[in-house]
């Protein structure tokens, strides 16, 4: 995760309160989370070697496929029920967000934003699938199943009514940066959302 | 023979009897006057008593987990794969304690043992146990052995019980719980494996009500059917579709002969059952099936295993595997609900293994990057 989602990401995290963490990898987030804010993190991740990264890590972590929901979980036991750069790997993003906020009080997703203008330019001049430094797969292999756009997202939000508490924007390169204010759909590489029903 | 031990083996093993004069009050009303526990440790306790590690074996466990009793020992103990140096449980940094438990059939005090209050052997009339007793036992063992504090209370399936009621019952002796193949209570279909075992034994003839030894008799048939069955019920399905398929041991279906035929899992059910009753006493057995049968970790707590790990102070992993159909993942995922539920540290890991229940007991790549890698976690804090 980068440093500036990280930033926008903690400022959101009320400090001791209990986060849920679905999709948490190697466990780099939460034991940020751990160590800044006092959070009372636990992790959901499907791939055996992040697991043993996060036990390495001394972070909570509890093997299980968010594809087959959060069914285990009681309504509303946590404070924040997180998901970094993992939406587009599920089945069913659109379930895994509804399981989120029945899980948690309040949710935060980022997902990196397939309406950039980077690649929008790569399939028109390539007539070919985007591979980007941040988007480094091939059509064929990548993990990535479900991609969208920013304001594909809000229409989702807007469909289920879905609250957007806040939303910020990541851009990398130089001249994004500036015009991301203005166009996030076309600039952002990174979207961060904070929901609540 | 082999005239020395392999260099990631802890050796000779030399168990130890240690003996225990102040009464043991039981959970069942009754007191045992004095008792007896054999031990074994591996590596060394360091000068803080800070690396102690309680090893808790299952059902027919014994003390000898790690290590060889002589260097012509065919077998070494049964968790040797992994306590050792340089194993997941590695005795360079970590004094491993490991014992037979009360009402066991390997030297301490149990029903094969002589009751000193009647100077007769103590058989069917040993007192009925409960977890919790073993728990106070080895906090007995422990406090003689001057360990204030478990790094590390671990143990799979019965054992995993055995070290979840240490964290509940002793929160500040307990800094590390590690629950393999284990579950917060059993189910009707485990309990109904347990009495079917229990049957077999005592409807063996030389059962003689319990009072076999007295007999000069051993109920042979009734364990290794006991043992027959449950050793279906620790293997997966595939397994032992892999192991042994219809491969025949001996016979044919040629036509034109009639010699038996034998499939190789018989021989194999039949060698594993034997071999059982060789060892083991059949009231030990009734005894520990009832104890793993009664055990339910949130009964006094109102029914609520979040409420009960919230007396815990320790820090959990939790291991189940994918095959095993006794104690099955979705046991596993109930203790790490109410460990989440109860605000407790825990990390969860299913290993894909087809080797079922026996599969804590096996060597498995990942199984062992797990346990190694917290255990490295738990030395860093010793």
């Amino acid at each position: 995760m980068l440093r500036v989602d990280l930033d926008i990401v903690r400022r959101w995290i009320a400090p001791g309160s209990r986060v849920l963490d679905l999709g948490c990898g190697d466990g780099e987030l939460l034991r940020v989370l751990m160590d800044s804010r006092g959070v009372e993190g636990y992790g959901i991740e499907i791939d055996p070697e992040k697991i043993t990264h996060c036990v390495a890590r001394g972070v909570n972590v509890i093997e299980a496929d968010v594809d087959q929901g959060l069914t285990d979980f009681p309504d509303k036991s946590f404070d924040t029920v997180l998901m970094a750069n993992s939406m587009q790997v599920l089945r069913r993003p659109d379930h895994a967000i509804a399981e989120m906020l029945r899980v948690g009080e309040e949710c935060i997703v980022t997902f990196p934003n397939f309406g950039n203008i980077r690649t929008r330019l790569f399939l028109a001049a390539w007539g070919r699938m985007p591979v980007t430094r941040q988007l480094p797969y091939q059509w064929y292999d990548t993990p990535n199943i479900h991609f969208c756009t920013v304001q594909d997202f809000e229409a989702l939000c807007r469909e289920r009514s879905i609250r957007v508490l806040h939303r910020e924007f990541v851009a990398e390169q130089f001249p994004d940066r500036l015009l991301k204010g203005v166009w996030s759909n076309l600039f952002s590489a990174t979207a961060i959302y904070h929901l609540a029903k | 023979m082999p005239d020395s031990f392999p260099p990631d083996s802890v050796g000779l093993a030399v168990p130890e009897v240690h003996h225990f004069a102040e009464p043991l009050e039981l959970s069942c009303g009754r007191r045992l006057a004095s008792y007896e526990l054999v031990v074994e440790t591996y590596g060394e306790l360091n000068a803080k008593r800070s690396n102690a590690v309680l090893i808790c074996h299952a059902l027919s466990g014994n003390h000898h987990a790690a290590g060889f009793h002589r260097v012509d020992d065919a077998k070494p103990g049964w968790w040797d794969d992994y306590i050792g140096p340089g194993k997941p449980i590695d005795t360079r940094y970590f004094y491993v304690v490991c014992l037979n438990n009360l009402g066991g059939c390997h030297g301490s005090t149990g029903p094969r043992t002589i009751n000193p209050e009647t100077g007769l052997r103590w058989g069917k009339h040993f007192p009925p146990l409960r977890v919790r007793d073993w728990v106070l036992s080895q906090a007995r063992l422990a406090d003689r052995l001057g360990i204030e504090q478990w790094a590390a209370v671990i143990g799979g399936s019965l054992g995993g019980m055995n070290a979840m009621r240490w964290a509940l019952e002793y929160p500040a002796r307990v800094r590390h719980c590690v629950v393999i193949a284990s579950a917060l209570k059993l189910t009707a279909q485990n309990i109904a494996f347990n009495e079917i075992a229990r049957r077999a034994i005592r409807s063996d003839p030389d059962f003689r009500d319990g009072d076999f030894a007295e007999h000069g008799v051993v109920p042979r048939n009734g364990l290794a059917l006991a043992r027959m069955v449950g050793h279906v019920t620790y293997l997966s399905h595939a397994l032992m579709g892999q192991r042994f398929g219809r491969e025949l041991r001996s016979g044919s279906f040629a036509r034109g002969l009639e010699a038996p035929v034998e499939f190789k899992v018989e021989s194999y059910l039949h060698y594993q059952g034997d071999k059982f009753a060789e060892n083991f006493d059949a009231n030990t057995y009734l005894l520990i099936t009832k104890m793993l049968d009664y055990f339910d970790l949130a009964r006094e707590y109102g029914d609520d295993p979040a409420a009960a790990f919230r007396t815990a102070r320790a820090r959990f992993l939790v291991v189940s595997f994918t095959s095993d159909w006794r104690f099955a993942p979705q046991r596993s995922q109930e203790i790490v609900q109410a460990l989440v539920a109860a605000n407790r540290d825990v990390a969860y890991a299913c290993i894909d293994s087809d080797m079922g229940h026996d599969a804590f007991l096996l060597p498995n790549a990942r199984y062992e990057k797990l346990l190694r890698t917290y255990m490295a976690r738990v030395a860093e804090t010793c």
